[in-house]
């Protein structure tokens, strides 16, 4: 008799862990299967509107599987893989993090562009130089400049009550528009047909693995451990949270929520400006005035499905960098448009929200449902008060 | 008192505005239909955040909204026409097939606001995050889809003509751009007027309005006198949607005939922003697009004509692309020195929770 208690206590204690990861599992993964269905449905809808020729039930599948197999499907797949989650998983860090303390920086983008910029530019200027100072000076110039884009919309939130979903939309466009100038104008190398800088020759980050498995990935691992030690073992993490949870708490404790949202923005900025500068110095090493990414809205997504947490946002960072890897095959083999992963994308986001579609579900029961963490609207347009 | 000053601060941007318009007027004398034809979209996109707002739903998704009307309409135009005669009215070009296609592009972005609203109102979700979803899958599909119907390279259904306007009253000097502006234009281009002035009279004037601003201030107040909230906040965010859905049926019906990836280009969010800076009225975000739009066309007048001395030659040193970001940087500036004293409805972005009947 007494010694069937514990045996049952840790039964019991077993089934609230296994309650727990359910909670924060079950509910993105219903999401991304419902979502993977609906784009099935869209696939099979377009065939019937584009019309060439008969009805083929079995192309979603097909284009599943092409986009499982530019993913998953070899070691160069693989490495794909982890070269597009790196800069989706800073970025989405970077989203993650504003999300915890209640802004919603949308201007990744233009953090990601102006990071991309930073780094070519003083990656061109280094060129020459030994690789052990290039190397990380253009990563820190490239994660200076998209800090840089992250301040501005942090500062004028704090200090004008601008509100940063708007001022990052626009700063996304600005960025886009510099990078254009700066490309076509002094960065420009002389003598080329189009607009392109020059190679960024040493300060290229090292390949670790495969043919372009760059350090970047490194970092962005590194990343993921630095942010949840700051957010959940830090004091500054702490009064982030707090702030985020609930700004008038926070100001009767004696936090600073105006530091705190400069701050904030700016270490967003950061780490999708680091983004931009492990792409450019590890994947494309030269920048042209159209060079352009999805990682912007990718990232939202992302940090909406990992719920802001650092472990969340790797999961989901490796699922849609997986799709991204994964698409160019599928347009190939399926003629599927790669746009396809934006229209599974939304819909993941839609599923996580609608709640009563969720609900119908009795075995999430448990599962955590909808995006409860933060309401992100609490600041909109509020004055500087 | 307090509409007194709001009212006074509004000259400032007044002021900005007619010296900005009056240059490029000076520099490009044809230029001014332009200016109303630029600033269309995002005056409708504007107003329908406008109507939104004052009910208390956040609309990010105008971009999104814009985004999948402008690509209905074209492609049903493309498909139907064909089938229907195509000899255009004498009056803006109108021909049956234009006005099916205006018509899918409406009821599209009906169907995706109602998405909206029942996402934000019923569902209680973040207004924001619902306002993303729409946004990410409008580009979505409609990239998709373009992606797939580009390889058939279809061809146009034709657009809206502008309307010419008696060479008289465009030669009154002094004003004459003014009717010019307003009556070289398209249908849509030309309706935009009329709906601000409306939308403004109905907003502040009409028992409609009175109760829309009721509920984006205090839902609660204005539960308790017998409005309902719920059914409110849906019918806005529909009308506001079908503004927004005319936004985007100007860009592949008027403003060009054919379709491009992304093409709203940021008008939905530049709209949302022209909203704000115009204090949440329509006659406001109507003078707010045409700052925008006018900003636009003093980056291109700078590159037709620059100004002689040194200035002109420091303006013209700087890349063309540069003066692209002149538009957002001036909404940037705007947003930032005005908001503190542009307050939004205080319920903006806040669920409605109905109290449980006892």
């Amino acid at each position: 008799m007494t010694a069937a208690v514990p045996a049952a206590a840790e039964d019991r204690a077993s089934r609230t862990t296994l309650r727990r990861i359910w909670a924060a599992v079950g509910l993105p993964l219903v999401s991304i299967i419902l979502a993977l269905f609906v784009g099935a449905i869209v696939i099979i809808a377009s065939e019937l509107l584009v019309g060439k020729g008969g009805l083929d039930l079995g192309l979603p599948l097909n284009a599943y599987g092409a986009l499982f197999q530019g993913a998953f499907g070899s070691t160069d797949a693989l490495v794909q893989t982890a070269v597009s989650t790196a800069p989706l998983l800073l970025a989405a860090l970077g989203v993650g993090f504003g999300f915890k303390s209640g802004l919603f920086n949308i201007g990744a983008q233009g953090q990601y562009l102006t990071g991309a910029l930073g780094a070519v530019a003083m990656g061109v200027a280094l060129a020459g130089a030994p690789a052990i100072a290039a190397v990380p000076l253009s990563v820190l110039a490239g994660m200076a400049a998209g800090a840089v884009w992250g301040f501005i919309p942090g500062f004028l939130k704090a200090t004008r009550g601008a509100h940063e979903v708007v001022t990052t939309i626009m700063l996304n466009y600005v960025a886009i528009s510099l990078l254009a100038a700066l490309v076509a104008g002094p960065l420009n190398t002389p003598k080329s047909i189009s607009p392109v800088t020059k190679d960024v020759g040493n300060a290229s980050l090292p390949v670790l693995i495969g043919s372009n498995g760059h350090l970047g990935i490194l970092i962005a691992l590194l990343m993921v451990a630095l942010v949840w030690f700051v957010l959940y073992r830090t004091t500054f993490g702490f009064e982030v949270r707090t702030v985020g949870a609930n700004p008038d708490a926070a100001r009767y404790a004696g936090m600073h929520p105006r530091l705190l949202t400069i701050l904030t923005m700016t270490i967003c900025g950061g780490l999708a400006g680091l983004a931009g500068a492990g792409d450019l110095l590890g994947v494309s090493h030269q920048m042209t005035s159209s060079f352009s990414t999805t990682v912007g809205f990718d990232s939202i997504a992302v940090a909406l499905l990992g719920r802001s947490t650092p472990v969340g946002i790797l999961f989901g960072a490796i699922l849609f960098g997986a799709m991204r890897a994964g698409a160019p095959l599928m347009q190939i083999q399926a003629g599927i448009p790669a746009e396809l992963i934006d229209v599974i994308q939304g819909t993941v986001l839609f599923f996580l929200v609608a709640t009563p579609v969720i609900g119908r579900f009795r075995f999430l029961r448990g599962a955590h449902t909808g995006l409860d963490t933060t309401q992100i609207t609490r600041s909109y347009g509020e004055a500087s008060r | 008192m307090d509409g007194l000053i709001n009212g006074l601060y509004g000259i400032p941007i007044l002021g900005i505005l007619i010296q900005f318009i009056g240059y490029v007027v000076h520099i490009v004398p044809d230029i001014s239909p332009l200016l109303l034809q630029a600033a269309t979209p995002l005056a409708l996109g504007a107003l329908c955040g406008v109507i939104c707002e004052r009910s208390g739903v956040v609309n990010i998704g105008i971009e999104g909204t814009m985004l999948a009307s402008a690509f209905v309409a074209w492609i049903v135009g493309v498909a139907i026409a064909p089938l229907l005669p195509a000899d255009p009215s004498p009056i803006f070009g109108i021909t049956p097939t234009l006005l099916i296609a205006l018509a899918a592009a409406l009821l599209t972005a009906l169907l995706i606001s109602l998405v909206h609203a029942w996402l934000s109102i019923t569902v209680r979700a973040d207004q924001i995050i619902s306002g993303t979803i729409v946004n990410i899958a409008a580009f979505g599909i409609t990239g998709y889809l373009f992606q797939l119907i580009q390889k058939g390279s279809p061809t146009s259904a034709g657009a809206f003509s502008a309307f010419t306007p008696p060479a008289q009253l465009v030669q009154i000097p002094i004003i004459g751009w003014i009717f010019n502006m307003f009556l070289n234009q398209g249908p849509i281009a030309m309706s935009v007027i009329v709906i601000v002035v409306v939308t403004q009279i109905l907003l502040f004037r009409s028992r409609w309005g009175l109760r829309t601003r009721a509920v984006g201030e205090h839902p609660r107040a204005a539960e308790t006198v017998g409005i309902n909230v719920i059914r409110l906040r849906y019918r806005n965010v529909l009308a506001g949607g079908l503004l927004a859905g005319l936004a985007g049926a100007f860009l592949t019906m008027e403003a060009s005939n054919s379709f491009q990836t992304a093409m709203t280009q940021g008008r939905g969010f530049i709209g949302l922003a022209a909203m704000i800076i115009g204090r949440w009225t329509p006659l406001g975000a109507f003078g707010a697009a045409l700052l925008f739009s006018s900003s636009q066309a003093i980056a291109q007048s700078i590159t037709f004509a620059p100004p002689g001395g040194d200035l002109g030659n420091i303006l013209t040193a700087i890349p063309a692309q540069a003066y692209d970001m002149l538009p957002y940087l001036v909404t940037i500036i705007v947003v930032a020195g005005l908001i503190g004293r542009s307050i939004p409805p205080a319920a903006d972005g806040q669920p409605y929770e109905r109290e449980a009947a006892t």
